[in-house]
């Protein structure tokens, strides 16, 4: 063990954290290029859909300087990253597949326009049902959480999924189903978060 | 040009390493850590991948934050450089990985609208950078040395001079944030947000060095930091199909 190094130590993020990784919602316009919460242009592949919700806190109160980030396979269920070695799933080069998004600092709410992912083989081949990996980081937050959002339109594909199955506890899968709504023309996955308590959403050592 | 390219795992993390979610030292994190034990996967796809970002991506001038805000001067306050490498546990360079950087001026103020402290913003100080390591996981930015300061845990807690640090890694199971600071800092041995850190090993990590030989003369001084993400290594056996552990 002595020869391997140890991984630097996780801090939390802070109350500023716009202020790096976000500097216009801090207030202030210093980047040409900004990371944020549109992962399509138009010519991405697949079904636009929005995903929205609130983090909250163990007193049911919304966190509002909470910063997320998403990771996603394209719609074929291929990951822009070379250890993706699925060939016969098509590369969108449209599509980065990575966002960055922050709360509304009055209202908590934060949201993500991208496309909905397609299924991604899991370990020892079995297909994985579509999902969207979260990161998520804040002031009160030591070390980033992971979780994953999954879709409440893929009931079948959710009841085979590998990862939701290790959860031993059938009552915490559903903290990790987005809920489809159609609103207008758009299509809305609502994805509320909580931290801590009774509906504490479960996370992930990755 | 296509880079030969292993699928690597991501080694678990040793949390002794890290601060525990629940630190009620550090007063936000009591209502702001689950009560739920972490349920631990293995690496799939969606672990082991992560974005890739490019030289396209950024500015020029994105890491010199002495020049990136300046309007009509230079900001005031110490000028530093502040480089080093970036490794996971292996010792393997992690090129090309995304290192975002911010902090306070040299009074202790961040430019950020909810910060209310009546020490002055620097009109020519913006407070942020960022660089892509190169091929030995190098990365140097240059800024201004930011000042400590007061924050709302106990009335009396100042923060340590510090810089924040966000690195992409290579895999999303790498994604880290930290916090870098002082050599010599009498302020890191109180801070409620350092000791939530239960392992003097661990705090040592986040303390960047005095580095003379890389100042350059009558301009400015510099300060090495070293960061390491977790180890990855080539997957040994893959795509077991039969009697697969669990």
């Amino acid at each position: 063990m002595k020869d391997y190094l140890a991984e630097t130590a996780s801090q939390t993020a802070g109350p500023y954290v716009h202020i790096g990784l976000a500097p216009d919602a801090a207030g202030f316009h210093i980047f040409e290029k900004n990371f944020g919460p549109v992962l399509t242009n138009s010519h991405t592949e697949g079904e636009r859909i929005t995903i929205e919700g609130r983090v909250f806190d163990g007193s049911g109160t919304p966190v509002r300087d909470v910063l997320l980030e998403i990771w996603q396979a394209n719609a074929a269920g291929r990951y822009n990253h070379p250890a993706d070695q699925q060939q016969e799933k098509p590369l969108d080069n449209d599509f980065r597949g990575w966002g960055r998004g922050c709360s509304d600092f009055d209202s908590g709410v934060w949201r993500f326009e991208t496309i909905k992912p397609g299924a991604v083989v899991g370990r020892d081949g079995r297909l994985m049902a579509p999902h969207v990996n979260l990161w998520i980081v804040a002031r009160g937050i030591n070390i980033g959480l992971n979780t994953r959002m999954y879709f409440s339109d893929e009931q079948d594909a959710n009841q085979r999924d590998p990862v939701l199955n290790l959860i031993e506890w059938e009552v915490r899968r559903k903290t990790l189903i987005g809920q489809r709504e159609q609103r207008g023309g758009e299509v809305v996955y609502r994805f509320d978060i909580h931290l801590q308590g009774e509906a504490e959403t479960v996370f992930f050592d990755l | 040009m296509t880079e030969k390219w292993t699928p690597r795992e991501v080694v678990h993390r040793d949390y002794n390493n890290h601060p525990p979610a629940f630190a009620p030292g550090y007063k936000t994190s009591v209502l702001r850590s689950p009560r739920n034990a972490l349920i631990s996967l293995q690496n799939s796809l969606s672990e082991i991948t992560g974005p890739i970002f490019s030289s396209d991506d950024l500015g020029p001038q994105d890491n010199d934050l002495i020049l990136n805000y300046a309007k009509d001067g230079l900001p005031i306050g110490e000028r530093i450089i502040v480089h080093g490498y970036v490794r996971d546990g292996f010792g393997r360079p992690i090129k090309n990985t995304l290192v975002e950087v911010w902090q306070a001026n040299a009074g202790g103020r961040y430019r950020h609208k909810k910060d209310q402290y009546l020490a002055p913003v620097d009109p020519n100080f913006g407070g942020c950078g960022r660089v892509l390591t190169d091929e030995n996981g190098y990365y140097f930015f240059r800024t201004i040395k930011p000042g400590p300061y007061p924050w709302r845990n106990q009335a009396s807690d100042w923060r340590p001079s510090h810089i924040h640090f966000s690195l992409s890694g290579e895999a999303f199971a790498q994604r880290l944030i930290t916090q870098m600071y002082f050599e010599g800092d009498p302020l890191i041995k109180q801070c409620p947000i350092v000791k939530t850190i239960n392992n003097d090993d661990a705090i040592r990590t986040l303390i960047a060095e005095l580095d003379t030989h890389a100042a350059v003369p009558l301009d400015c001084l510099a300060y090495r930091f070293d960061l390491v993400l977790r180890g990855s290594r080539a997957t040994l056996f893959e795509n077991r199909t039969q009697g697969a552990a669990r």
